[in-house]
């Protein structure tokens, strides 16, 4: 299956993004406001100081005098360690100050209003204040520029501090938007991942539909979920069906004939007519048991892809398969023993019970009269080891594991009603399980040990 | 032993009616669910053999629903796959059951199976002469001494028992005592009349033989 990407990441990364976004953007404006108002003080504070300045200027015998005020420089040095200029002219003549300060562009502004300007002087960026006074000499008035100047190395370290700050909230920020869009994108996948889970802990032969309450937007994914479990629930049926009424279609007519073959061979009284009649019955033996055998091979194939484990205890999955085999055991006065070790396992029952009854089957079907038939289970090397002892034959000339194999018989089975199906059945429902079927003659004496392993649990 | 056989189709329900009627069993046939109802409604049965498919339903379901008030051994028939089907209908209150085709002498061991495990059935037990035959219990009684019977022995003594009287041909034997899926020569036969011959002497029942005929069996003294 393609994927195509997790819908939780992507939609953490989308307000990851989001958040992002938003962090520059906060601390590019407190930036900026920062900025802006440690500007705004200083002009302040240098419009203060240059009318504080213009406030002292006054006329003395027709020549304008003043005063500095100390304060009107303290208050600078109040906001910062930033050097300051002085200047107070009238026109062209410098009265005190620095004379290399550069004069205000719009020297001539009027109205008692301070005008600013930011320039530069000897290499450094200054914020200028400026003011216009006209001031009484003799009997003309004389305009008096005030000019007032700092260094912005205050500004800048206050707006740098301001936004180092700013920048650390917004990567705090960020954080804290990333971990909570994570949360909103799992919390609000939890249902999904509900269903997902309550599917995968069901059976594979559980197809009931899901009846849990999901939100809205999962409903259609509910609905064609449930409509896909159905489907295959029927599916899985017309197959079973279909196999049963196969079986059912071959195995009564020949359950007929046969049943009719017996009576008549019970009032034939010629021995040729009988000896025809037996032939008759083991023909039809044979068919049927394979065509039943057949069947049950398909069953098996088809249960084998998706097992239907369940937790049995092996003592009641060995026990029942033996009392169902005992009649057709004590027919041949066959003494089925059986040791058990007290065992859980985990396997399909259906299947196993059908592995068993076909290893079990052959033991009796090849075990002379009046013997035994011994089943024990041991645990060795952690595996559970069923192993199925009979005093027959033995598995005769030729390789052992052929007769594994669909449709293959042993060298010695001749005068013996069997499909050669019965084995490969075991063998599959075992290898399913994880398991193998190992058949070997016993040592030194008669008889064959079929042995079931199945991986212990 | 009284029998009632749920089988819908016609020729096989007759040949198993004729076959049980051989050995002594009374066997009422029903071809549907709702036959069995009445029969059941009008007779007590030592055994019901139902068949699974039925016209009228299925006998899973008719087992299921007059499970809790039939005491009777139910042996299923069924045609379909043993994979699919054993587990529901044991589960389902069944006794046994038996896949069709099936041999008679199978179906015979297996009633006498589950009618042995159910116990407290009617007992069945057949008179020869001062001797008491249980082929259910597998005991023969005279007197006060008893002995046990082992499985073949019993359907032995069973034949000769439900045929007193009668010369039974080595063929005859062999037909009822062996299933067909392994060859078996009439050496065996001999074979086995002569091991219940030794089982069974000095109970007061002889199995004489018939030169060149067979067997038959004689009760009292020689």
């Amino acid at each position: 299956m393609k994927s195509t990407g997790s819908i939780g990441r992507r939609l953490t990364l989308l307000l990851a993004g989001v958040a992002a976004l938003l962090s520059v953007l906060s601390w590019w404006m407190v930036t900026s406001l920062a900025r802006q108002a440690a500007e705004r003080t200083q002009d302040n504070v240098l419009a203060a100081s240059v009318t504080t300045i213009a406030e002292t200027l006054r006329s003395e015998q027709g020549e304008v005098r003043l005063e500095l005020p100390y304060s009107a420089f303290s208050m600078l040095g109040a906001i910062s360690e930033d050097r300051v200029f002085y200047r107070v002219a009238t026109g062209d003549t410098v009265l005190t100050g620095y004379e290399d300060l550069p004069v205000p562009a719009q020297g001539q502004s009027s109205g008692g209003r301070v005008f600013f300007e930011t320039t530069e002087f000897s290499g450094e960026e200054i914020r200028m204040a400026t003011i216009s006074r006209l001031v009484l000499a003799g009997s003309q008035p004389v305009p008096v520029n005030v000019t007032v100047a700092q260094t912005r190395g205050g500004v800048a370290s206050i707006s740098a501090e301001l936004s180092q700050l700013a920048a650390f909230l917004s990567v705090a920020f960020f954080l804290v938007a990333v971990s909570l869009s994570a949360f909103a994108a799992r919390t609000s996948l939890r249902p999904l991942n509900e269903i997902a889970a309550a599917v995968s802990r069901r059976g594979p032969s559980d197809l009931r539909p899901l009846r849990r309450a999901a939100p809205t937007e999962l409903a259609p994914l509910m609905t064609s979920l449930n409509r896909l479990m159905d489907r295959l629930g029927q599916s899985i049926r017309s197959a079973e069906d279909f196999i049963a009424e196969a079986a059912h279609r071959i195995r009564t007519p020949l359950a007929t004939v046969r049943a009719q073959a017996e009576i008549a061979l019970r009032s034939a009284r010629n021995d040729e007519q009988k000896q025809r009649l037996r032939q008759m019955i083991r023909a039809l033996d044979e068919s049927s048991r394979s065509a039943g055998q057949l069947l049950d091979h398909a069953m098996v194939t088809y249960r084998t892809d998706d097992l239907v484990r369940s937790s049995v205890r092996l003592s009641d999955l060995i026990g029942k398969t033996v009392a169902g085999l005992e009649p057709t055991a004590a027919m041949k006065d066959i003494r089925l023993h059986v040791e058990m070790i007290p065992t859980m396992v985990q396997v399909d029952p259906v299947l196993m019970e059908n592995a068993l009854r076909n290893v079990l089957d052959n033991a009796i079907k090849y075990s002379p009269p009046d013997t035994a038939v011994t089943i024990t289970s041991s645990e060795i090397d952690g595996q559970i080891h069923i192993a199925v002892k009979d005093q027959g034959p033995g598995l005769g000339e030729g390789p052992v594991d052929m007769l594994t194999q669909r449709f293959q018989r042993g060298s010695n089975t001749q005068g013996i009603v069997g499909s050669g199906l019965g084995l490969t059945i075991a063998k599959d429902v075992l290898v399913a399980h994880g398991g193998r079927l190992v058949l070997e003659n016993l040592q030194g004496e008669n008889g064959t040990c079929a042995t079931l392993i199945l991986p212990s649990c | 032993m009284r029998y009632l056989l749920v089988e819908d189709n016609q020729e096989l329900a007759e040949a198993v009616v004729n076959r049980l009627a051989l050995d002594g069993h009374a066997v009422d046939h029903a071809a549907s669910l709702a036959d069995a109802e009445d029969w059941l409604a009008a007779a007590q049965y030592d055994l019901i053999l139902l068949d699974v498919m039925l016209p009228d339903g299925d006998g899973r379901d008719f087992l299921a629903r007059s499970r809790a008030h039939l005491g009777t051994p139910v042996i299923v028939l069924t045609a379909r796959s043993q994979v699919s089907d054993r587990v529901g209908a044991l589960d389902q209150g069944a006794d046994d059951y038996i896949t069709k085709p099936f041999d008679f002498s199978e179906l015979e061991a297996r009633c006498r199976a589950v009618l042995r495990r159910r116990g407290g059935a009617a007992r069945n037990e057949i008179e020869l002469g001062d001797a008491i035959f249980d082929p259910l219990a597998g005991t023969l009684r005279n007197g006060a001494t008893s002995i046990d019977l082992r499985n073949r022995e019993i359907r032995l003594l069973e034949v000769f028992a439900r045929h007193k009287g009668q010369i039974l041909s080595k063929g005859q034997l062999m037909d009822r005592l062996f299933s067909y899926d392994a060859e078996v020569t009439e050496n065996a036969i001999e074979v086995y009349v002569g091991r219940l011959r030794r089982r069974i002497g000095g109970m007061g029942v002889r199995i004489e033989t018939v030169r060149g005929l067979g067997y038959r069996m004689e009760t009292g003294e020689a």
